[in-house]
C-alpha cells in the first residue's frame, strides 16, 4: 500500500484539478475577467485579506481563485490536447518504422533526427510571433513539435513486440500486415505509450506557462497560470503571493501529473507480470 | 498434400537451408528430425512464407494440394495460413496475445476465414477446446493466456491451428517448452487429432522419442540438408546415412546401457556451413569420409520411400 502512495497522491492532485476545470469557474462567485479597480492586490485570506477573495485579487482586481480554476481549464486543454495530436503522429511514424523497418525506418528516424534538432522553445514562438498568438495556435505548436518522445518510444517497442512469438502465430493464422498492427502490436505497447503521454501532457503544460510567461502564449484577459506569473512579476517584492499562488499551482499539477504516470508505469508493469 | 523440392533460404552470405525436399502426403505424420541449428524451423517458416526480413528463399517446387505456393501472393498466402494451413509454434508461453482473451483469439481466427456470428465461432470455439482436452472450456474462454499454465497454453494453439480444419498442420518443436509428463499428453493428442481429422502433420522435432511414437514418414536434417528421409520403421532398422546411424547411437536406451558407461556420440559438433560449400556436410565428423565426399554427394535409394544422400552404397 505505501508503494502505490505517490501514486495515490498524483490521482489526488490530477483529479482535483480536473474537478476544479470542470466545476471550479461556476462554484466561484467571481468572474475571472471582471475588474475592480478599488480592491486591487487584496492579499489572500491567511495573509490578513477578506474573505469574498480567499487567494486575494491581481492588481486589476479580478479575484485570483477564479482566475486560477479557469487557467486550470486552459492548462489542462493545452496539455492533454497537445499530448493527443502529439500521440497521434508520433505514435503513428514509431509504429511504422519500428513495424516495416528498412527504408520506412530509416525515413521516420531521420523525421525523428530533424525534430530533436529543432530549437522547441525557439520555434514556438516564432510561429506564435508569426501567426499571432492563440489558444489554438499554442495548442497546435506544441502537438506538432512534442512528438518525438512517442515516435521514439513507439519504434522501439514495436520492435520488440513484432518480434515475439505470438505476432508471427497471427500471422501463421493469416493476419494482414494491418491487422497485426492494430490488433496485436498496438495493445501491447500501449501501456509504455500511457506513460509517455502523461509526461507530455505535464511537459506541454509548462511550455505553455513558459509561452505565456514571454507574452506569446494564450493572449492577454485568458488566465492562464503562466500568464499570471508574468502580470505579478511587476508586484513580486511587494506582494510575493502574487506569483507564488499561480506558480506553485504549476508545481504541484506538474509534479502530479508526473507522480501519476509513474505510478501508472509501474502498475501496468506488475499486471502484466502477474 | 506438402510437396518441396529444392527449398533454399538464405540469410544474407549464409545459407541456413540448401536443398531441401520433403513430401506429405494426405493422412500421414512426417517428423522432420535433426540437431538444434540445422534449419528446421527456417525451413518450417519458409514453406509458410513468414521468413524474417533478410532471408531469401528460393525453390524449385513449393506445392500445396495442387496450389504452387511459390507464385502466391501475400493475400492468397495470408488466406491459406490458418485456414488450410495450421502452424503450431514452440513457445505457448509466448504465442498468445497477452493482451486478449482465449476466446477473441480463437474466433477471431475462424470469423477472419470462415466469416459467421460470434456466437457461432465462440461454440466452435468451445468444442475444439473441449477436443483437444481441455476441462471446463467455458470458465478457459474467458480467460486471459497469462492465467493459464505452458500445457494449457499449448492446447489453446492447437485448438487455434485447428478452428478452420487445416489440410495441414505443420507443429515446430510443439513439445520442447513443456516438461515430461505434459510432453506425452500433447504427442497424444496430436497423433489422435492427426488420425482423426486425416490431418496431414509435419511434426518437427529433435527427439528420437517422438518420431518413434509418431512418425509415419521421417526426414533427418543436417546443416541445411535432408540426408534421409524414410518410413519410421525402415529408419529405426536399417538406418543408412553416417549421420542417422550416430543419431541413433547417442540416445540411451533403458536397460541396453550399464551405469556409467559412455554414450556413443557423434564427435564434434555442427559445422558452420560456408556459402561455398560443395559436398558432404558430414564429412568432417563421418568415420567413413573419403575424398569423393568433398565431391557432390548422390541421392541413393535404398527401397521405394527410403532414400539417403551419401557416397556410401548400403
Amino acid at each position: 500500500m505505501l508503494r502505490h502512495l505517490p501514486t495515490a497522491l498524483g490521482a489526488l492532485i490530477v483529479g482535483a484539478a480536473l474537478l476544479a476545470a470542470l466545476f471550479g469557474p461556476s462554484l466561484v462567485p467571481h468572474d475571472p475577467f471582471a475588474q475592480d479597480l478599488l480592491r486591487r492586490l487584496v492579499p489572500p485570506a491567511w495573509l490578513g485579506g477578506d474573505a469574498a477573495h480567499p487567494l486575494g485579487t491581481d492588481q486589476l482586481g479580478r479575484d485570483y481563485l477564479a482566475r486560477l480554476v479557469y487557467g486550470a481549464r486552459i492548462s489542462l486543454v493545452i496539455g492533454v490536447v497537445a499530448a493527443l495530436t502529439s500521440g497521434l503522429i508520433g505514435i503513428t511514424l514509431g509504429v511504422l518504422g519500428g513495424f516495416f523497418g528498412g527504408w520506412v525506418d530509416d525515413l521516420v528516424m531521420f523525421a525523428i533526427t530533424c525534430r530533436l534538432s529543432i530549437p522547441l522553445i525557439l520555434v514556438a514562438l516564432a510561429v506564435v510571433s508569426a501567426v499571432g498568438s492563440s489558444l489554438s495556435v499554442v495548442v497546435l505548436t506544441l502537438g506538432l513539435l512534442l512528438w518525438d518522445r512517442f515516435a521514439v518510444v513507439a519504434r522501439t517497442t514495436t520492435m520488440q513486440v513484432r518480434r515475439l512469438d505470438y505476432v508471427a502465430a497471427a500471422q501463421a493464422a493469416g493476419a494482414s500486415g494491418f491487422h497485426v498492427l492494430w490488433r496485436e502490436v498496438l495493445p501491447n505497447i500501449a501501456h509504455h505509450l500511457v506513460v509517455v503521454a502523461t509526461l507530455e501532457v505535464a511537459l506541454a503544460i509548462l511550455l505553455e506557462a513558459v509561452l505565456s510567461f514571454l507574452g506569446l502564449g494564450v493572449p492577454a484577459p485568458l488566465p492562464s497560470w503562466g500568464l499570471m506569473i508574468a502580470e505579478g512579476r511587476d508586484y513580486m517584492f511587494f506582494e510575493p503571493w502574487v506569483i507564488m499562488v499561480p506558480g506553485l499551482s504549476l508545481f504541484v499539477l506538474v509534479l502530479g501529473i508526473n507522480l501519476l504516470g509513474d505510478g501508472l508505469r509501474d502498475l501496468l508493469a506488475a499486471s502484466r507480470d502477474a | 498434400m506438402l510437396d518441396v523440392a529444392g527449398l533454399r533460404v538464405s540469410f544474407g552470405a549464409i545459407e541456413a537451408v540448401h536443398g531441401v525436399s520433403l513430401r506429405v502426403r494426405h493422412g500421414e505424420t512426417h517428423c522432420l528430425v535433426g540437431e538444434s541449428g540445422c534449419g528446421k524451423s527456417v525451413t518450417a517458416l519458409a514453406i509458410m512464407g513468414l521468413l524474417a526480413r533478410g532471408a531469401r528463399r528460393r525453390a524449385e517446387r513449393i506445392g500445396f494440394d495442387g496450389t504452387d505456393l511459390l507464385a502466391l501472393s501475400d493475400r492468397g498466402m495470408g488466406r491459406l495460413r490458418g485456414s488450410r494451413i495450421g502452424m503450431i509454434f514452440q513457445e505457448p508461453m509466448t504465442s498468445l496475445n497477452p493482451a486478449y482473451t482465449v476466446s477473441s483469439q480463437l474466433t477471431e481466427v475462424y470469423r477472419r476465414h470462415r466469416g459467421g456470428t460470434r456466437a457461432a465461432a465462440t461454440e466452435r470455439a468451445a468444442a475444439l477446446l473441449g477436443r483437444v482436452g481441455i476441462s471446463a472450456p467455458g470458465l478457459r474462454l474467458g480467460q486471459f493466456p497469462h492465467q493459464l499454465s505452458g500445457g494449457l497454453r499449448q492446447r489453446v494453439m492447437i485448438a487455434m491451428a485447428l478452428m478452420c480444419d487445416p489440410d495441414l498442420l505443420i507443429a515446430d518443436e510443439p513439445t520442447t517448452a513443456l516438461d515430461v509428463t505434459v510432453q506425452a499428453g500433447i504427442l497424444r493428442l496430436l497423433a489422435a487429432l492427426q488420425a482423426e481429422m486425416g490431418l496431414a502433420l509435419l511434426l518437427i522435432t529433435h527427439d528420437l522419442g517422438v518420431v518413434a511414437r509418431v512418425a509415419h514418414q521421417v526426414s533427418v536434417m543436417y546443416a541445411g540438408e535432408v540426408v534421409e528421409s524414410a518410413p519410421v520403421a525402415a529408419l529405426f532398422a536399417r538406418p543408412t546415412h553416417p549421420y542417422t546411424q550416430g543419431l541413433l547411437a547417442s540416445v540411451p536406451v533403458p536397460g541396453k546401457l550399464r551405469r556409467g558407461q559412455p554414450l556413443d556420440p557423434i564427435p564434434g559438433s555442427v559445422p558452420r556451413i560456408p556459402p561455398d560449400f560443395v559436398g558432404c556436410g558430414f564429412r568432417e565428423r563421418c568415420r567413413f569420409a573419403m575424398p569423393a565426399c568433398a565431391v557432390a554427394v548422390p541421392l541413393r535409394e535404398r527401397a521405394p520411400g527410403h532414400s539417403y544422400l551419401c557416397q556410401l552404397t548400403p
